[in-house]
């Protein structure tokens, strides 16, 4: 644990109002980490997603991106510092083409005939040339959000945020998703934020808790699904697993 | 001197509650902003010609012109508005598309040329300086509006709906009201407010097609400086151009006031670009 | 969700759209020798406000910015251009120099308003604000104090006398009627099909990205303001561009290219002729003005009320204007006959 963490923030907090959505975080990811992030609605994960990728100003706090200050950074800045995220409600421009989507993805990191080769290359990965020329708003959830994902990734950033990146997709869908981000995590760090504790299972290594804005416990997902205050606030809810 | 000063900078002040009142509550309540507005405030100097014309007393053609322009307000709220809620751009080039309507109208019906009253407001003497007398109704009145607004809104029952509704409108409408209605009737305020300044204008302006573009711009450059809260949205946007318009007023020209306004509000916007109550959450 | 407009455009142009543009072009080289100099000035003219429904249908088709002050600078450039030729007595300079003005201008609102971050509505009533201040300052100069260099402004009555272009290849005689005819088809022409291909290069395709999801592209790592701010900027040049030609055009500058009536006649030249394209504002552009024309000669007194009238059906009616809505007339056909053909 000697390594510098590739993004970091200390006591984040973001108050709407009299309402302390997320309430003093210390969060810390290790460069080459795939974590997940779950607890109950309103625990205030989204609105932490939110804060990293510059959506939304912190009330107060510290937000280190590879060592570098990013508090008062624009959201184009913290993006071209290698952020990248998926929202949870599908983010991408509706009347555009699948392709036309990915040619701006691509072209905000590459240029010239790189755009081209990036996009055919995720094309192809995510399996997405059938419908490279229909317009993303007519296309079914589930694969507007492997668009969105497909977005994030052409761009080649060093993190990955995931706001529930299963949501809406079918069985087959969702396994396929979990491959990939195993797949994509041998060259990004990934951070994502889930409520499907199957899909969690099937690629979490290192699992933190949210708990009304600050976090609860931070463990292994075994040890995490046994925990008994965990099961209290979050999984005994749910049902379990 | 200073009198004087004074004096003009109140009188911008309320100068600038009295045009941009009804257009702030249109938009504080509906988030519409209604481009006709300047001809809501001619239909009403109108009103109050012909009132007076026909042997009215002026107070009693005040009130005929607020209740026509009123009313004709709703009659716009059924027939053009309401197809359009939710299409903010749509609503913006429709009452444009009103506007232009209601010169050309006018224009036909009553000409290009001004139409006056023949009412005797006497001069004020004070400090050795002399003021009309008029000028001290139009703060009156003006002032009248705010304060009747506020009263309103605090204390009746469709005030606390009216707010209910500017809050969360889906709730409201979740509770049993009727949002069609709330926004039927605050349109229909909104344009009596604007009646209600344009017949208050006529002693001063007399009534012409042009009357509403005269004002419009200090009108809009108020209610988006004030924000979205339209009573403290009106009062601090009215007081801060007023003193502006009404000191380079007096020490160069009115046009120089008004460019002086619109440069501040220009800046303004980069630093507050939700207007003054941008950042308040609650409040009329 | 239906998306409002296909974004098609960003392809780049196919050889028969180069084909008709060339026929175009020859059809403006002939005309002169074929129609008399009425119809010359009347099309001139039509090419000149074109040029400004292009700046404003630009700005809102594909930016998703909705000024509706374009007029600022259609102004600004008449006037810069008036003041500048007369006082100096050149012509090609003031030129340059009447589209730098409102083109600065342009960077200093739009610095102000997209670097605030202003909602959409905001920014459309500001600049409409602005074109009405510009309006008023001008028509208060009437008075001799009111001079730049030795020019008087004129308050409302305007700058007469505006020189004419002068090319150092035409011996120095100030262009003719034929000459402003050629000068205004050929930079309508000219704006269209460079607008036309901005659209397939990178700027293009950002702003259109950015029109339909601003905070994506900024999530993405695309500085949206400088974008939106560029194209704002760009669209000042046309508006300026086409003031100057009015300038050119009329010999003439006066307050009114500034007004109420001025803003409005764009607003509904592009949304008679479809904003979702670029040659609706040009057809949009020519169908009003010769329907206003026309009304002016049959009596029809008051032109504005017809014109709110028209912009209000439009709004209600036909939001996506002509040319879109007789595309779709067509496609629906085509359908139906496809359709019947495949049943048989």
């Amino acid at each position: 644990m000697t390594v510098e963490p590739i993004l970091s923030t200390t006591a984040l907090e973001k108050r709407f109002g009299g309402v302390r959505a997320v309430a003093g975080v210390d969060f810390s990811l290790q460069p080459g980490e795939l974590r997940c992030l779950i607890g109950p609605n309103g625990a205030g994960k989204s609105t932490f997603f939110k804060m990293i990728s510059g959506q939304l100003k912190p009330t107060s706090g510290e937000i280190r991106i590879a060592g570098h200050d990013m508090l008062n950074a624009e959201a184009y800045q913290i993006a071209r510092s290698g952020i990248g995220i998926k929202n949870q409600v599908p983010d991408v421009m509706n009347g555009l083409s699948v392709r036309e989507n990915l040619w701006l993805a691509a072209a905000s990191r590459h240029r010239g005939a790189a755009i081209g080769r990036s996009v055919d290359r995720i094309t192809e990965r995510l399996a997405l040339t059938a419908i490279l020329d229909r317009l993303v708003g007519e296309l079914a959830h589930g694969q507007r959000q492997w668009v969105e994902i497909g977005m994030v990734i052409v761009c080649e950033p060093r993190i990955v945020l995931l706001d529930e990146p299963a949501a809406g997709m079918s069985d087959e869908e969702t396994v396929l998703t979990a491959e990939l981000i195993r797949e994509i995590n041998k060259d990004m760090t990934i951070v994502v934020v889930e409520h499907d504790m199957q899909f969690i299972r099937r690629i979490a290594r290192t699992v933190t808790v949210f708990h009304q804005g600050r976090i609860l416990i931070e463990d292994s997902f075994d040890k995490i699904a046994a925990d008994p205050t965990v099961r209290e606030v979050y999984l005994g809810r749910s049902g379990g697993t | 001197m200073i009198a004087t000063t004074l004096y003009l900078i109140i009188y911008s002040i309320s100068l600038l509650m009295l045009v941009s009142l009804g257009l702030a509550i249109i938009f504080g309540m509906m988030k519409v902003i209604n481009l006709a507005h300047g001809e809501f405030m001619m239909l009403g100097a109108y009103a109050c010609v012909l009132c007076v014309n026909a042997g009215a007393p002026l107070w009693l053609a005040f009130a005929a012109a607020a209740l026509a322009v009123g009313l004709f307000g709703i009659v716009v709220e059924r027939l053009i508005i309401r197809f359009l809620y939710g299409r903010i751009v749509d609503t913006l080039l429709a009452t444009w598309g009103l506007s232009l309507f209601l010169v050309g109208l006018v224009t036909t019906v009553f000409g290009p040329q001004a139409w006056s009253i023949s009412a005797r407001f006497g001069n004020v003497s004070f400090g050795g300086m002399n003021f009309s007398a008029y000028t001290f109704v139009l703060i009156a009145i003006s002032i009248g509006m705010v304060v009747v607004t506020w009263l309103i809104a605090r204390l009746t029952t469709v005030g606390l709906i009216v707010r209910g509704t500017m809050q969360d409108a889906t709730v409201a409408s979740g509770l049993g009201v009727n949002r069609n209605l709330v926004y039927m009737g605050t349109f229909g305020y909104g344009a009596a407010l604007a009646g209600l300044a344009g017949a208050v204008l006529v002693p001063i302006t007399g009534a012409s097609p042009s009357l509403g573009l005269f004002f419009v711009a200090k009108a809009f450059i108020n209610v988006i400086i004030g924000g979205h809260l339209p009573l403290i949205g009106t009062i601090a946007a009215s007081s801060l151009f007023g003193t502006i318009d009404g000191f380079v007023s007096y020490v160069w020209s009115s046009v120089v006031g008004e460019v002086s306004v619109l440069i501040v509000a220009v800046i303004l916007l980069r630093l507050l670009p939700l207007g003054i109550t941008g950042r308040l959450r609650s409040g009329l | 969700m239906i998306p409002e407009f296909s974004a098609t455009a960003a392809r780049p142009p196919k050889a028969w759209w180069w084909g008709v543009i060339a026929l175009i072009a020859l059809a403006m080289v002939m005309l002169p020798y074929y129609v008399d100099i009425a119809l010359q000035l009347d099309l001139s003219i039509i090419f000149v406000f074109a040029l400004l429904a292009l700046s404003m249908g630009f700005l809102w088709g594909y930016a998703g910015i909705l000024s509706f002050g374009q007029t600022i600078f259609f102004g600004l450039g008449g006037y810069a251009y008036a003041v500048l030729a007369l006082n100096t007595g050149m012509t090609g300079l003031p030129f340059l120099g009447a589209l730098l003005i409102p083109v600065a201008f342009s960077a200093l609102l739009g610095y102000f308003m997209i670097y605030g971050r202003i909602s959409d509505i905001y920014l459309s009533v500001t600049t409409l604000v602005v074109t009405l201040i510009f309006e008023k300052s001008i028509r208060s100069t009437s008075g001799p104090e009111y001079v730049i260099g030795s020019v008087r402004l004129n308050g409302q009555n305007g700058i007469p006398g505006v020189p004419g272009l002068t090319l150092p290849w035409l011996d120095g005689a100030p262009l003719s009627i034929e000459g402003v005819f050629y000068l205004t088809a050929g930079a309508m022409l000219l704006v269209y099909v460079a607008l036309r291909l901005l659209l397939t290069t990178r700027f293009g395709r950002v702003i259109v990205g950015i029109r339909e999801n601003e905070r994506r592209m900024e999530l993405l790592g695309y500085d949206t303001r400088l974008y939106k701010l560029g194209a704002f900027v760009l669209a000042g040049g046309i508006a300026a561009l086409s003031g100057v030609l009015y300038a050119l055009w009329g010999n003439f500058v006066a307050p009114e290219m500034f007004n109420l009536n001025q803003a409005a006649q764009v607003v509904i030249w592009v949304i008679v002729g479809g904003r979702s394209t670029l040659i609706g504002p040009i057809f949009g552009t020519g169908i009003v003005q010769y329907t206003s024309n026309w009304l002016g000669t049959v009596g029809v007194g008051q032109v504005t009320l017809v014109l709110g009238i028209v912009l209000m059906v439009f709004v209600l009616v036909f939001p996506r204007g002509l040319l879109p809505t007789i595309g779709d007339a067509f496609g629906y056909v085509r359908r139906r006959v496809a359709g019947r053909g495949a049943a048989r």
